[in-house]
């Protein structure tokens, strides 16, 4: 006898049953216990063909090799700037990565990036230890001037993003603010005061609802009565 | 917070605006409940925006200071709770926790609201020595004005224990509670760059150049205050700030009046 | 004397009333309110975040460290004075030990997550209330577990087996044993096992069989209250 305890897409919690019997395949957020599959996270069950996983509602960044992020920068010293990743890691940016311009040796490293300033950064590298190194090499990569940040539910990321960036592209074009999404949760949001509360507003409420079905079209017109 | 991060602060007070849409003197939602906890001879639960405190009150009987024999003392202390905000670390009482205690307790001693002489049981014997501790649930900000109006609303609640000579029966409440001539509402006005709020959130704490802190009993007497941050103010601003915590202190009773 | 009726008019395997909350605090990575009777307990979950001083780092995982504590109101007699006391330190120790065996932080090598329990009003049970409060907000947080954990006190009270003790019941004036224990629902097992008083073998397994029932109930209004919360949003 194999079975589904619980439906797809349904709200589970750590040590939930998800299914009895062995043709389904525990994969993220779940595990196996003899006849079981339990749920290790709380978040929304999915099915794809006979694997079980689970979207997690909820969890800190886990830095990962590639992702691109908003970090912020907490030291400075001879070779490198030190950056809080909104993760339990700190990053690494050496000079060498920090910018394409020449750099003298022993320069005053704060013209470049000062302590307290947001950076649209990539990660370059992850070591098992968790050490983490940056890039400001690469398209888009940048210092991020004025604006302010708000923090965002990790895992609710891809939803703010959207297919394709389609989400932020719409709330960008609906607010006419400036929108960076960082893959670690930190969003920088710079507009006309009215217009960035309008945004602030769309992205809680994509947090609240990440788990709905319709949700892009729910937030459009969330935006467009909002404009009226 | 860097420079750039403030001036995009500024460009919204210039606009008469907050992050959060308020107006530059406009309060966050108040709200409140006395008597929650009964452990407590008074309590009370007080919530502005996201920012949440519980405030408690525990009499004890104790012998007087020989100074001033027939009266009782009063003592506040505001915890600042590691479960409240990522910033607070486990640890004995730092500064701000010093500061917003000190605060919040001298704007009630000074207001003179307790009559420490009706504490009196046997002159020079013994007193009633009331404690009032608040807890933060929530920081997001205006931690010392939700503290002291917590402070004041547990006083309020809180109704003497039982005694049978020294020893206090806090399983039995009697129904005498403690006369408070007035309300001592703690009101801080922020100045950024050449704005004046009230209310603010951490984003506007973390960037404030002055602060002053004006406790009023009613609407002519001020009963304490605390200048805070790194600018001067002058004569102007100081009676700007005066006037608006008047006017927030009053609305504030009003809410609390009207239950 | 004899315990034939509780002062409250519960049933002798009866809990009291639970109300529990999760997300409450919104600066913490997860939070919880769980209140039975009239012991209330809070908890928020930071992290997993940087570990300092640094000879606490584990390299293999992460570390959970566990912090209970009382308001200075929340006591049944005196003030409690604040800042950690013997028995503060031993329940945030048992507090941890009765976690960390459903925790799975091997991702986080080197980092910590932080548990802050205080109880606002105690009326007994609160390390069991602060546990189940805690269980509800690592989940909040996001952090792998393979289970929740359930928590209530058992006990027996003259001849007569008791769940979920109040201080009056504590405070009998005859033969009492309290006995507060942890639970890993799905597997039965037990996580936090302490007991004050004095009890034979045979009444002690008695006792457990009855709070590993009850405290099936208390992990059902905690999976509960977790769905909930977003079937809310939903709406």
């Amino acid at each position: 006898m194999t079975k589904l305890m619980i439906k797809e897409r349904e709200v589970v919690v750590p040590g939930d049953i998800i299914a009895e019997g062995m043709n389904y395949l525990p994969s993220t957020g779940t595990y196996r216990q003899g006849q079981h599959i339990m749920a290790s996270r709380m978040g929304i069950m999915r099915l794809e063909g006979k694997v079980v996983k689970i979207i997690p509602l909820a969890g800190k960044y886990l830095p990962r090799r590639g992702d691109v992020i908003i970090g912020k920068i907490i030291d400075v010293n001879i070779m490198a700037w030190r950056v809080e990743t909104n993760s339990a890691y700190s990053a690494m940016l050496s000079v060498k990565d920090g910018t394409s311009s020449f750099v003298r040796r022993g320069a005053d490293l704060t013209r470049i990036y000062a302590i307290g300033d947001y950076i649209i950064t990539k990660i370059i590298n992850v070591t098992s230890q968790k050490l983490v190194d940056l890039t400001m090499r690469g398209p888009g990569l940048k210092k991020l001037d004025g604006g302010r940040i708000i923090k965002v539910t990790p895992t609710k990321v891809p939803r703010i993003i959207g297919k394709e960036g389609s989400m932020v592209v719409m709330i960008k074009s609906l607010t006419n603010c400036d929108i960076m999404v960082g893959q670690n949760g930190i969003v920088w949001i710079k507009g006309e005061p009215k217009d960035e509360i309008l945004a602030v507003e769309t992205i809680r409420k994509i947090e609240d609802e990440s788990h709905v079905s319709g949700l892009t079209d729910k937030i459009k017109n969330f935006l467009e009565s909002a404009k009226r | 917070m860097n420079h750039s991060r403030k001036s995009h602060i500024i460009e919204y007070l210039n606009k008469d605006t907050r992050y959060d849409g308020r107006k530059l003197l406009e309060f966050r939602k108040f709200e409140f409940k006395q008597g929650i906890i009964k452990t407590a001879e008074g309590s009370a639960w007080v919530r502005l925006g996201d920012t949440e405190v519980i405030a408690g009150v525990k009499f004890e009987l104790g012998q007087p200071y020989p100074d001033i024999p027939e009266e009782g003392t009063m003592m506040v202390n505001v915890e600042l709770l590691p479960l409240s905000s990522p910033e607070f670390e486990p640890g004995p009482p730092g500064e701000w926790a010093v500061e917003v205690s000190r605060v919040v307790d001298r704007g009630i001693r000074e207001s003179k609201v307790i009559d420490t002489r009706s504490l009196c049981v046997e002159k020079g014997k013994l007193v009633w020595n009331i404690l009032i501790d608040i807890c933060p649930i929530n920081e997001a900000g205006n931690l010392l004005d939700v503290s002291g109006i917590a402070a004041y609303l547990a006083l309020e609640d809180a109704k003497f224990p039982d005694r049978e000579d020294d020893k206090v029966d806090y399983k039995k409440l009697t129904n005498k509670k403690l006369k408070l001539s007035g309300m001592p509402i703690p009101i801080s006005v922020l100045k950024i760059g050449d704005k004046l709020i009230v209310d603010p959130i951490p984003e506007e704490e973390s960037i404030l150049d002055a602060r002053l802190t004006v406790c009023t009993l009613n609407d002519k007497i001020i009963s304490a205050l605390q200048k805070g941050g790194g600018v001067p103010l002058n004569d102007k601003d100081i009676s700007e700030m005066i006037d608006i915590a008047f006017k927030k202190a009053k609305e504030i009773r009003l809410k609390i009046n009207k239950g | 004397m004899a315990y034939k009726k509780r002062s409250d008019g519960r049933k002798f395997d009866e809990l009291r009333p639970i109300e529990a909350k999760l997300g409450v605090i919104a600066r913490a990575d997860g939070s919880a309110y769980f209140k039975i009777g009239n012991t209330e307990a809070y908890a928020a979950v930071y992290g997993p975040r940087d570990l300092y001083p640094r000879f606490l780092q584990n390299p293999e995982k992460g570390v959970l460290r566990c912090s209970y504590g009382m308001m200075a109101f929340a006591g049944s007699g005196d003030r409690v004075r604040p800042g950690p006391s013997r028995r503060s330190t031993e329940i945030s120790t048992v507090t941890q030990r009765a976690l960390s065996p459903v925790i799975d932080l091997d991702e986080f090598p080197n980092a910590v997550v932080d548990v802050y329990i205080q109880l606002s009003q105690t009326d007994a049970g609160s390390r069991c209330a602060g546990i189940c409060a805690a269980s509800m907000a690592l989940a909040d947080a996001g952090i792998v577990m393979k289970d929740m954990v359930a928590a209530v006190a058992v006990g027996k009270i003259d001849k007569t087996m008791i769940v979920d003790l109040d201080y009056e019941e504590e405070a009998f004036e005859g033969e009492v044993a309290d006995i507060p224990i942890a639970i890993i629902p799905s597997s039965g097992e037990y996580t936090l096992l302490q007991m004050d008083g004095r009890i034979e073998k045979e009444d002690l397994m008695k006792a457990l069989e009855l709070g590993k029932e009850v405290c099936k109930k208390i992990v059902k209004i905690q999976r509960e209250t977790i769905r909930e919360n977003f079937k809310r949003s939903e709406k």
